[in-house]
């Protein structure tokens, strides 16, 4: 009975069809956002669901010189992380009694898989322009990482616990997280490592259309780029509902607090789409002064006053 | 017609590439990107790489240097495909024609789907061109 409600919680709702066509209407909300920023009329609603369909109606290409394994399974490994992500906060969110011990740790390694799935994924495409976005991808790994877990650490230590369960009840009690100076301060500093981890602008460096023209995901076609973009879609979903869970006290569906997550959401998308539209692609030496320097810099002073009691 | 014909009428991507043309068709080309036209609207995208692509755009005769490019190409896209001859090069070669570097026009090489005369063709006459394309598929 048990195993049955886990695979359909991963398999329908929370998992993989809530996630997917929440995420998709998200990329929506980001293309259309973006054509308005450029004073174009941008794609209608259904944009991303034809793009989807009409992805898994073409042929599939093996380059010549790929390694078949890596270059297939890396995009379902990723899908699947991403989806996996996505059910673990939703439930948590949902219902709380579904957390465990931990469950942040477990997230934060979820939600690095999609990306090493793609440094995976380039490398085994044997394309010189994949293995460079390969490359680079893995240095913007390092370069994030770092402040992204101390940002999370701050919200783990107010609370002093590392169940999710625990941040929000802590929240629920003694307010939200954003409350707080410290709060403010790693809240920044997530959505500058959220950038990066969606690979937006002006942290694209692995995709850089006009450069690698797709970087580590140029040799996939069909079917497989349909589940880079959905992983791709999946990713803009959970980041922030984790940003969410951790600094603004939580999504929840009963009553009208529905309409204040449904804002919460979409107010941080929002930033991130404003923050893409606003900024130039930096290089990568660039992207990594400016996480292991003042991010960083942020982030440990963030954990300092959250110790001192701010 | 099939979910997947129907929504690869929603959104076509394009893939550009330039077999020696004058650029005048290219930058009308980008034209169609602007606020004043937005392509976007229809769904259309220019992609970075041909694996991503539904439309072939070319510009321009086919010079000899071009001509094994242009071929792998079209091999390399992923099935279907359409290809668009642009300008008045790109359907009869234009006034390249007697160049000694010049081995005809696109369709003498490739198939193509649809042609957009002009020198260079308007922004809206290659809406139309696309419009007719999408039509027929």
């Amino acid at each position: 009975m048990h195993t049955a409600k886990y695979i359909f919680n991963y398999l329908v709702f929370p998992g993989f069809v809530f996630t997917a066509v929440v995420g998709l209407l998200t990329t929506w909300v980001d293309r259309k956002v973006t054509a308005r920023i450029q004073w174009r009329v941008g794609p209608p609603w259904y944009q991303p669901f034809a793009d989807v369909a009409k992805l898994l109606g073409k042929e599939i290409i093996i380059p010549a010189g790929a390694r078949r394994t890596g270059f297939f399974l890396m995009p379902i490994v990723g899908l699947s992380a991403a989806t996996l992500a996505s059910t673990i906060l939703w439930l948590v969110n949902l219902h709380p009694g579904t957390s465990f011990v931990g469950d942040t740790i477990v997230l934060l390694y979820i939600m690095t898989i999609p990306a090493i799935a793609m440094i995976i994924g380039g490398s085994a495409s044997s394309n010189p322009l994949g293995i460079l976005g390969a490359s680079r991808e893995m240095k913007l790994l390092f370069a994030y990482e770092l402040p992204l877990v101390i940002a999370v650490m701050t919200s783990v230590y107010k609370a002093g616990s590392f169940s999710l369960q625990s941040i929000l009840a802590h929240q629920a009690q003694e307010g939200i997280m954003l409350g707080s100076f410290s709060g403010v301060i790693s809240f920044i500093v997530m959505l500058m490592c959220a950038q990066a981890k969606l690979t937006f602008v002006p942290f694209d460096i692995p995709e850089a259309e006009t450069e690698l023209a797709g970087g580590t995901h140029i040799e996939y076609s069909g079917g497989a780029l349909a589940v880079v973009k959905l992983t791709k879609a999946i990713m803009f979903f959970v980041m922030p509902i984790f940003i969410i869970t951790l600094f603004w006290g939580g999504i929840s569906f009963s009553g009208w607090r529905i309409l204040t997550s449904i804002l919460k959401y979409v107010a941080i998308v929002v930033i991130f789409v404003l923050v893409k539209n606003t900024n130039p692609r930096v290089r990568i030496d660039q992207a990594v002064r400016f996480f292991w320097g003042p991010m960083f810099i942020l982030s440990i002073a963030a954990m300092i006053l959250a110790v001192l009691g701010h | 017609m099939s979910l997947a014909m129907k929504a690869l009428k929603k959104s076509p991507w394009v893939f550009h590439v330039n077999t020696g043309a004058c650029n005048n068709c290219d930058i009308e080309i980008l034209d169609c990107l602007t606020p004043r036209f937005d392509l976007e609207r229809f769904g259309i995208l220019l992609v970075g790489s041909i694996r991503h692509a539904d439309v072939l755009l070319v510009t321009g005769p086919v010079t000899r240097n071009c001509l094994p490019r242009i071929k792998r190409l079209y091999e390399q896209a992923p099935k279907p495909i359409k290809v668009v001859a642009l300008g008045a090069c790109g359907c009869r070669c234009g006034i390249f024609k007697d160049g000694y570097n010049i081995i005809g026009p696109l369709d003498k090489h490739i198939p193509v789907d649809a042609y957009i005369p002009g020198c260079p063709p308007k922004p809206e006459a290659i809406i139309m061109g696309v419009v007719k394309l999408l039509g027929t598929l």
